[in-house]
């Protein structure tokens, strides 16, 4: 195969990939998309294999490599829970920050590789091995720390150490000078030193980054880890001179930085804000006694007088959190959802942008249980139907439906937008306990009148009510 | 000294309702009041002065000496001048008084140098005003009751039977107007058996109408209805043209209308002319709950039932009075969580914060000084909420998937900013690098713009499997260590590592072939899952 013909490969593969991300805009289109994603991989791999760049005596090496990845990626893509999603997709963003890092080492060590440039090329060419494995390097340790925290392996309370904006700052004047010294070295054992000690900076940058994240704000993290892969894979792109990996690399990196961009804006934070880590870090104090401390009574209710009112009511909305995915409880919500719309009840599921532990992660769990995406909505799209609501019932959700946010310009999620529930005729939280939420917040809604609480686990809860409303 | 909450007779002629029943009097006295209840006070809605009495309310004989003693006044009905007369200086009054409509009782109220809150003034668009809303609770009362009264006149079952005597057909029922009491009628009439209709001129509550059991009749006229603050506004000519026809033809086939159209401010809408009433059947029923404001049926007399053209027309505007207990039971419990607010502090100290923008509606004069109307109220600060006036909706929608259109532009001088750094940036690199670098970077932006507009419309439900598919398309990463394993060599490369070039690329193809079809193979078992 000709040069000629695998660029062309190539740019039938890019424009398979943007077909790919355009096909998700429906779940319809979306099984397509996913098609026209493995047929451009498909090409890009065959195209390169059999193009100038690699000669008859790899083959047997790279067969045997994509033999081992195959299998394992198909037998963990095969046993994985939708409820651990979050967990195998930051566990597969390491990988390619991983592989960014291998890639740029190789290519530093390469003399034939950088012996085609001189003068200012040949800096560039550099600063761009330099910058590839630093983006790599980040992404890999900080999806590591990312996959141990939502695997619960690392406690998911931000570590904060002190002055950590310090060390921050002091880490990046480092990699600036080493980078410095790296470009001006003359031989690759030179350059070895400096390229390494920011290698080691940079994991350890990635590992503070993300041990300050809290586990609220993982949905913002995740999505985060995933843009950086794709800057990796762009950066990798621009050291090879390879135009097929920095479009791709593109496409993923806005990719993920718009999804970090949404879940930022569901939560009403910045993300500057939500990266320097914690809450506390922009003035406030995470007190719960600031400002009014709720009052009113906490009403508990019981699984059968749950099911009663499910019964009676017309509209029903469900409102899914982190609690119902940690429960595995989704397969009971159906069983019930189905239950009440055979009897009639219109019953819909409520998702706020961030709940669960990544975007769209409560989508995912209800379509495993076969929920149908149609009653599945968006906040935006049922907030102004609470009122017309009879239940909302909030399954092992807390701050994304706090009132607070709304009313009490001192709480520390004021201005995020939640799900309103406390206009519905009655709503129903089921909690294992009066704890409050990621956000260590009180949450005026259980205080209100029209609100009781269904306590215990959501699984052995909603199966009681499931019970209850069969006989 | 505790303040004392008095509970005067209801003067007016007809009038059942009581302020206070005896179950709020004990949760009244919880937050630290003491009550007195004017002796025969409650009789008229079966609450005797036992009942009080033993609720910890003190009984008191005659008006005057009630008045003379409470520091706060619960009321229904507006103030007689006579009852002005009785009233201290610094009472707070609470009642309904309809400050529009009494210019005249809100000059005396100042006057006497009171405190006046107007339960008819409560800014009803708050949500946290819902349970002190003494309108929605009266006109629940309202829409069940015009039903009853409606059943009561007509001869017939509302509900259709077969019976060993024949067949009964279940009666037509039609309700003008789908607000609070319009719903409750539609849920009554609906419970007793009847096929019911409504229509409203705000489309947005035929949704509401279908979730209470009834039939949402629309007129054939595109226009929006909604006046703001959840009220519906006057419509235009061609709109009103287009209804008359369609009560025309609903009063042909009904048997029953219940009106409860009202504009505020306004005399009521002529919705039934009298040629409609007399296309109607004899023995038919109209209830026309806006006869105080003049009716919507234009035979309709005030305060009492007429018999025209053969059909009952039911003038009634004491409908709450007539189910007395209810209604003075809900009334009592509205006040009563007004008392709440009005004494946060559960001490039976009440504080009139004029800082509180539900009870800043509420006053109407305080301490002598007519506070109405009340500065339009500031929107709360989350936008959902705000969002709640209907000029708002138009925009909202437009956003798509929600998410999508990244919000409010940016200000002109921060696009400035943002266009002033992005040129000095590409300034800077095309100032700078060499020729093959920029052809790259050309590539590499042009891509991130195209990831821009595709991703925005990725639906928020699929977000998930974004991350997953666009994860093993990052793979692509593969396609560096592939060009790294055996490419051909060309000279000079006596010193080239091979072997650990060799290692690095293989492990690097590994790593990132678990991804690639790892990824695909998520993304194809989560997307198999999404189904209608």
């Amino acid at each position: 195969m000709s040069a000629s013909l695998a660029t062309v490969s190539y740019i039938g593969a890019t424009i398979l990939f943007i077909l790919s991300l355009g096909g998700l805009s429906h779940p319809e289109s979306s099984r397509r998309g996913n098609v026209y994603g493995i047929i451009g991989m498909a090409i890009a791999v065959l195209a390169t294999l059999f193009g100038p760049q690699v000669t008859a005596g790899g083959y047997g090496w790279i067969v045997g490599a994509m033999v081992v990845g195959a299998s394992i990626g198909l037998y963990a893509a095969r046993v994985v829970k939708m409820t651990q999603m979050p967990e195998l997709v930051a566990l597969m963003h390491s990988l390619v920050g991983l592989a960014a890092v291998l890639v740029g080492y190789a290519n530093y060590i390469d003399p034939a590789a950088a012996g085609q440039f001189t003068g200012a090329e040949k800096s560039i060419h550099e600063i761009e091995i330099y910058i590839g494995i630093l983006i790599g390097a980040v992404t890999f340790s900080g999806s590591l720390i990312a996959f141990g925290k939502l695997s619960g392996k690392i406690s998911g309370k931000p570590m904060l150490l002190p002055g950590r904006h310090f060390i921050n700052l002091i880490g990046l004047l480092v990699v600036i000078w080493f980078g410095g010294s790296f470009i001006n070295s003359h031989t690759v054992s030179e350059g070895m030193t400096p390229l390494i000690v920011m290698t080691v900076i940079s994991l350890l940058f990635g590992i503070h980054m993300v041990m300050a994240i809290g586990g609220a704000d993982m949905p913002v993290v995740v999505s985060m880890l995933n843009s950086y892969s794709g800057w990796a894979a762009a950066a990798t792109g621009f050291m090879l001179s390879n135009d097929l990996l920095i479009v791709t690399g593109a496409l993923v990196g806005s990719s993920g930085a718009i999804l970090s961009y949404i879940m930022c804006r569901a939560m009403n934070r910045h993300f500057i804000s939500v990266i320097a880590g914690g809450f506390g870090t922009d003035g406030g104090t995470p007190a719960p006694a600031g400002g009014a401390q709720p009052a009113g009574e906490v009403v508990a209710i019981s699984a059968p007088e749950t099911a009663e009112l499910l019964r009676d009511s017309k509209n029903v909305i469900i409102v899914p959190g982190y609690g119902m995915a940690v429960a595995q409880a989704q397969h009971t919500v159906y069983e019930i959802t189905k239950l009440l719309r055979e009897k009639g009840v219109n019953v819909r599921f409520g998702i706020h942008p961030v709940a669960g532990r990544m975007p769209g992660h409560m989508n995912v769990l209800l379509a495993e249980a076969k929920v149908p995406y149609d009653i599945v909505l968006e906040m935006d799209e049922l907030n102004d139907d609470f009122p017309t609501t009879d239940v909302a019932m909030v399954i092992g959700a807390n701050d994304i439906v706090n009132p607070g946010a709304q009313d009490d310009p001192n709480s520390p999620i004021a201005g995020m937008p939640v799900l309103e529930v406390w206009k519905a005729k009655t709503s129903i939280v089921m909690k294992r306990s009066m704890a409050s939420g990621y956000a260590g917040v009180d949450n005026p809604l259980f205080y209100k009148d029209n609100n009781r609480m269904l306590f215990g686990d959501a699984k052995k809860m909603l199966d009681e009510v499931l019970v209850a409303l069969k006989s | 000294m505790p303040v004392v909450i008095g509970v005067p007779a209801e003067v007016a002629v007809g009038e059942k309702r009581v302020a206070t029943v005896p179950e709020v009097v004990e949760k009244l006295v919880k937050l630290g009041f003491s009550v007195a209840v004017q002796s025969g006070a409650g009789d008229a809605a079966n609450f005797d002065d036992d009942a009080y009495r033993a609720s910890g309310a003190e009984v008191v004989n005659g008006a005057a000496a009630l008045w003379a003693k409470s520091d706060m006044v619960f009321k229904v009905r507006a103030p007689t001048a006579q009852e002005v007369g009785l009233m201290h200086a610094g009472t707070i009054l609470v009642s309904f008084i309809w400050p529009a409509q009494n210019p005249e009782l809100m000059q005396q109220l100042a006057a006497r140098k009171v405190t006046v809150l107007a339960m008819d003034s409560l800014p009803r668009m708050l949500s946290r005003a819902q349970k002190m809303d003494a309108l929605t609770s009266m006109a629940g009362i309202t829409g069940y009751r015009a039903v009853i009264e409606a059943a009561h006149h007509f001869g017939r079952f509302l509900t259709g039977q077969i019976t060993a005597a024949g067949k009964v057909p279940p009666a037509k029922v039609f309700i003008a107007g789908a607000g609070v009491a319009g719903l409750a009628a539609i849920g009554t009439a609906v419970s007793l058996g009847a096929i019911v209709r409504a229509n409203d001129t705000r489309p947005e509550v035929g949704d509401q109408v279908v979730s209470m059991g009834g039939e949402f009749v629309t007129v054939d006229y595109e226009e929006e209805g909604s006046g703001g603050g959840g009220y519906a506004k006057v419509m235009s000519e061609g709109f009103q043209k287009a209804q008359r026809e369609m009560y025309a033809k609903q009063a042909k086939e009904v048997d029953i209308i219940i009106t409860t159209a009202l504009i505020p401010g306004k005399p009521a809408p002529r919705l039934i002319t009298a040629e409609m009433v007399q296309s109607m059947k004899a023995g038919s029923v109209i209830v026309d709950l806006a006869a105080e404001q003049g009716g919507n049926c234009e035979l309709t007399e005030p305060g009492t039932v007429v018999v025209k053209h053969g059909v009952i027309i039911i003038g009634y505007t004491d409908l709450p009075s007539r189910l007395a207990k209810q209604s003075s039971t809900l009334y009592a419990t509205n006040l009563f969580r007004l008392t709440e607010e009005l004494c946060k502090t559960k001490d039976g100290v009440v504080n009139v914060n004029m800082e509180d923008e539900a009870i800043r509606g509420l006053t109407v004069i305080k301490d002598g000084t007519v506070t109405w109307p009340p500065p339009a109220p500031k929107l709360p600060p989350a936008p959902p909420a705000a969002a709640k006036p209907a000029a708002a909706k138009p925009a909202e929608k437009s956003k798509g998937h929600g998410h999508g259109g990244g919000g409010a532009p940016a200000s002109a001088t921060s696009t400035a900013i943002m266009f002033a750094v992005a040129a000095a940036l590409f300034w800077f690199i095309g100032a700078n690098a060499p020729a093959a670098f920029l052809a790259h970077f050309t590539v590499f932006v042009l891509a991130c713009f195209v990831g821009y507009m595709v991703v925005w419309n990725v639906t928020p439900a699929l977000h998930t499997p974004l991350m997953s598919v666009t994860n093993a398309i990052s793979s692509i990463i593969a396609i560096g260590a592939l060009v790294q394993v055996a490419p051909p060599l060309v000279g000079g490369t006596a010193d080239r590592p091979a072997t650990w070039i060799l290692g690095l690329a293989v492990v690097a193809i590994a790593l990132t072939t678990i991804n690639m079809f790892g990824g695909f193979a998520v993304t194809r078992r989560m997307l198999e899952m999404f189904r209608k």
